[in-house]
């Protein structure tokens, strides 16, 4: 009898390793930048609504730090990035099927301080001011803000000068959640991010100076769901989901 | 693959390494001095609820990273009483400061001297305590001439168990300190940074030079072990 209930545990215990890997038929994994987090989260449920049978797993981060797990070998099937740069590299690494990539929104760059006990910021060239110790940025190797970011200022003469106050952050929603803590005195996020904030940030400007915030998605070359994946990626350019994005603020491809 | 190694090593960025030095020293001396204390509180004089007080203490051991590095920030960041006084009194904070990095790691290493102070303290013989009060000590004189030294083998091999910790913070610094080149980016925040930007010699590298550290701490503390 002990040894019946040994094995029958053991075979229980290696069934729930076995058990995901059944169910994996019609399951589709979705790396997505972090700024698309809640949008894509309202959008999963409706293109498994309309594909009986698929479910999506969503993983957000940073685009660059998502490209570098596909270049290690993270199971992944469809790739969304927040520029073109990342995409490109996805692209040179022959990572992605090229000819399933396709532009489905836009974003714009914005500058936000913390809605209270902010330093009064109007504009770029107050970030010199004493009053703002510390500017949350993406990390420009591998946040797409942060590049953005990085042209912005660049271009504005102000990198160099306001470099000692930069906190770089992982991803958007990190220099999102610092700005709103109040941890720092500004940060620069998508327009789409500060409106997910609500009343915890204040919008002060909207920069020019960067290559348009263009988001491309492609379906990754290794993956096993090929054309589940393809379908996503043209559900996301359909009316259905281009309503959703207009929704929570972006912008048409 | 030596020369190649030697070649990177000449272009890398090493403010990491003397931060990571820097930060886990003044760490551990703070741990030290509160682990000793608290030690010989928990072994000496214990108190109705010491045992809880003591569990709590040891928590950091337990909880994720991120837990300790959240506590901190709610209870030191600027929205909360004590950050928003110091804020307002003394223009400081230790959210995205190198002292922030410092707080972080004394509480995760805390727990190490902690353990080994206690065991240290209650594994002192008393009778050659009362000897030295019989012999005219204030309790200051025998705490520091007959108990210390006595408790001295155990406390110092948790305080390099400490150090070796402190070296290694990570989650609770990352979230309290930010990883800002130059100032708060500590050598385990610079691995994780080379690693996610691609550049993975450059973070071979440095995860050498922490383990090489690591292990001679380790080691050293072997023998202060075996000492007792």
């Amino acid at each position: 009898m002990r040894k019946f209930r040994l094995i029958a545990s053991v075979a229980a215990l290696a069934a729930t390793f076995v058990l995901p890997f059944a169910v994996s038929a019609q399951q589709l994994t979705v790396s997505a930048a972090a700024s698309l987090t809640d949008a894509f989260k309202e959008l999963g449920p409706r293109f498994e609504a309309a594909r009986p049978g698929s479910t999506l797993r969503f993983n957000f981060a940073a685009s660059g730090a998502l490209l570098q797990q596909i270049a290690q070998g993270a199971p992944v099937d469809v790739f969304a990035s927040a520029d073109q740069a990342t995409m490109n590299r996805a692209n040179d690494q022959k990572l992605i099927d090229a000819d399933t990539r396709r532009n489905f929104v836009t974003n714009s760059l914005v500058l936000i301080e913390p809605a209270q006990g902010g330093a009064g910021i109007r504009s770029l060239q107050d970030l010199g001011n004493a009053a703002v110790k510390k500017i949350a940025i993406g990390k420009v190797a591998t946040v797409p803000v942060g590049a953005y970011t990085r042209q912005v200022l660049d271009g504005a003469r102000l990198w160099e000068p306001l470099e000692p106050k930069f906190v770089q952050a992982d991803s958007v929603r990190q220099v999102l959640d610092y700005v709103g803590r109040g941890e720092v005195d500004a940060g620069f996020v998508y327009s789409t991010d500060a409106t997910i904030a609500g009343d915890k940030v204040k919008v002060v400007a909207t920069p020019t100076g960067h290559t348009p915030v263009s988001y491309p998605v492609a379906v990754i070359a290794d993956s096993r769901q090929k054309a589940l994946a393809r379908d996503f990626t043209v559900f996301l350019a359909g009316d259905e989901a281009q309503a959703v994005f207009k929704r929570y603020g972006f912008g048409k491809p | 693959m030596t020369n190649s190694l030697l070649q990177l090593s000449q272009t890398t960025d090493w403010h990491p390494l003397w931060l990571s030095l820097q930060v886990a020293g003044v760490a551990t001396l703070l741990a030290l001095a509160a682990g000793v204390a608290l030690g010989w509180l928990f072994a000496r004089r214990p108190f109705p609820g010491s045992g809880v007080a003591e569990a709590v203490c040891m928590l950091p051991l337990v909880l994720p990273p991120t837990v300790i590095g959240y506590g901190i920030l709610v209870m030191a960041g600027r929205r909360s009483p004590l950050g928003a006084w110091l804020r307002q009194h003394f223009d400081y904070t230790i959210i995205f400061s190198w002292h922030g990095a410092v707080v972080a790691s004394a509480v995760v290493a805390l727990p190490l001297v902690l353990k080994s102070a206690s065991a240290a303290f209650a594994g002192v013989d008393r009778s050659l305590e009362a000897a030295a009060s019989t012999l005219r000590q204030s309790p200051w004189s025998v705490f520091w001439r007959v108990t210390l030294p006595l408790a001295w083998p155990g406390i110092l091999a948790g305080t390099l168990l400490a150090f070796a910790r402190a070296m290694g913070e990570f989650g609770a610094s990352l979230m309290v300190a930010g990883s800002i080149p130059g100032q708060t980016q500590t050598l385990s925040m610079a691995i994780y940074d080379e690693v996610q930007a691609g550049h993975d010699d450059r973070a071979l590298l440095l995860v050498l030079v922490t383990s090489v550290i690591s292990v001679l701490v380790l080691v050293v503390s072997n023998r202060f072990f075996s000492l007792r």
